[in-house]
């Protein structure tokens, strides 16, 4: 039950800010990836620099629970399938999240996106076993790692020798000094 | 007026941070699985199946849903669940937002300003390409496992190799697609 209204809770401040950063329009998006204006950009790199910061921060000082961490595997297909999504975000200006809040926000084009992406995610249960077989999902650069070595867990290191918190604490810093330091637009049109 | 990218960059970390510390990185394209599944299963009922050798207590006879000990389809047996729950809250959330700054015109709608000025201002050809963006979108965020929220966001938060894999994939086709198909700022 606690899940569920953490979920509530959880959710609806997720959906509420994406709207109020402007992520809910696609002309956001779009003008983020045409590089005339870099709103969005700025925004999602000073969010993930202000959460690394936070979540390592709360894991050197105890107040996170290193076990809530979820590390994705790395395999070949994570490429392709992001390429794919760029592609698709490019022309729509949708991804999953910001389809399905925009089409809340009464957005008629989100609401055809959103009834596509059903169908490509259904695609995709149909032909996993195809996928599976081409290779793209074996584990490259040791799997389910990151940068350096978190205490606590048994994700690999990518970079053996470096402390996971601190460079995830540094990057941090780094994300947000790029947030900063980028225009408001790299190409006038 | 939207939030500036510093007051909205703080606001969202400070939501991605509170999915960690309260429960899990925030994740949003599976959901898009488990409701095909909800629906497939409402239509043949042996799409998810209780099964005690199962990790999760339930099978299905589609690998997909079947897969990681059945975790995907004991979601779609139970619905009420975290990450269910939380996409829902997600929809309900920017639908409130939305009407309480006044909800947004008719025209924008339809389509997006750049969009009109570069492609056209027939409503067809927008929903035709949003919908086949979402195929092709959903597609490929199940392949890499994750989307904008789960492996960019919530993945380079928590320096995950397979989160900068995926961002590079992202922008590589993202922004020359973009910069050859709107070459004209609305």
């Amino acid at each position: 039950m606690t899940t569920l209204i953490l979920a509530i809770v959880l959710g609806a401040a997720f959906g509420t800010v994406l709207d109020r950063v402007g992520a809910t329009n696609p002309g956001y998006i779009i003008r983020m990836l045409n590089l005339t204006d870099l709103h969005l950009m700025k925004t999602i790199l000073l969010a993930i620099g202000i959460g690394s910061l936070l979540m390592f921060g709360g894991l050197l000082s105890g107040i996170v629970n290193v076990g809530h961490l979820s590390v994705k595997g790395a395999y070949a297909g994570v490429f392709v399938g992001g390429l794919l999504l760029g592609g698709g975000f490019a022309i729509s200006g949708f991804c999953p999240g910001t389809g399905l809040t925009a089409a809340a926000t009464g957005r008629k084009d989100a609401m055809f996106f959103v009834v596509g992406g059903l169908v490509g995610a259904a695609a995709y249960m149909g032909s996993y076993a195809w996928v599976e077989s081409t290779g793209l999902l074996e584990s490259i650069a040791g799997g389910k790692s990151t940068l350096g070595q978190i205490a606590g867990t048994d994700y690999p290191a990518f970079f053996g020798s470096l402390p996971g918190e601190i460079t995830g604490i540094v990057l941090g810093i780094v994300f947000i000094a790029i947030a900063a330091v980028l225009p408001m637009r790299i190409l006038n049109r | 007026m939207i939030l500036s990218w510093k007051t909205g960059g703080v606001l969202l970390g400070i939501v991605f941070f509170a999915a960690v510390l309260l429960v899990k990185p925030i994740g949003v394209s599976t959901q898009f699985v488990i409701f095909d599944g909800i629906l497939w299963d409402a239509v043949s009922p042996d799409v998810v199946v209780t099964s005690e050798t199962a990790k999760s207590g339930y099978a299905s006879p589609n690998a997909y849903l079947n897969k990681s000990g059945g975790s995907y389809a004991k979601n779609v047996a139970n619905p009420l669940n975290y990450s269910f729950v939380f996409v829902i809250a997600m929809i309900v959330g920017a639908g409130v937002s939305a009407f309480l700054r006044g909800g947004v015109p008719a025209e924008e709608r339809q389509m997006p300003a750049v969009w009109r000025e570069n492609v056209g201002g027939e409503p067809w050809k927008r929903y035709l390409g949003a919908f086949l963006a979402g195929v092709v979108v959903l597609y490929g965020a199940r392949l890499a496992g994750g989307c904008t929220s789960g492996h960019m966001m919530s993945g380079m938060m928590q320096t995950a190799v397979s989160g900068y894999i995926f961002t590079a994939g992202a922008f590589a086709a993202g922004i020359p697609i973009a910069l050859f198909m709107f070459r004209k700022r609305s």
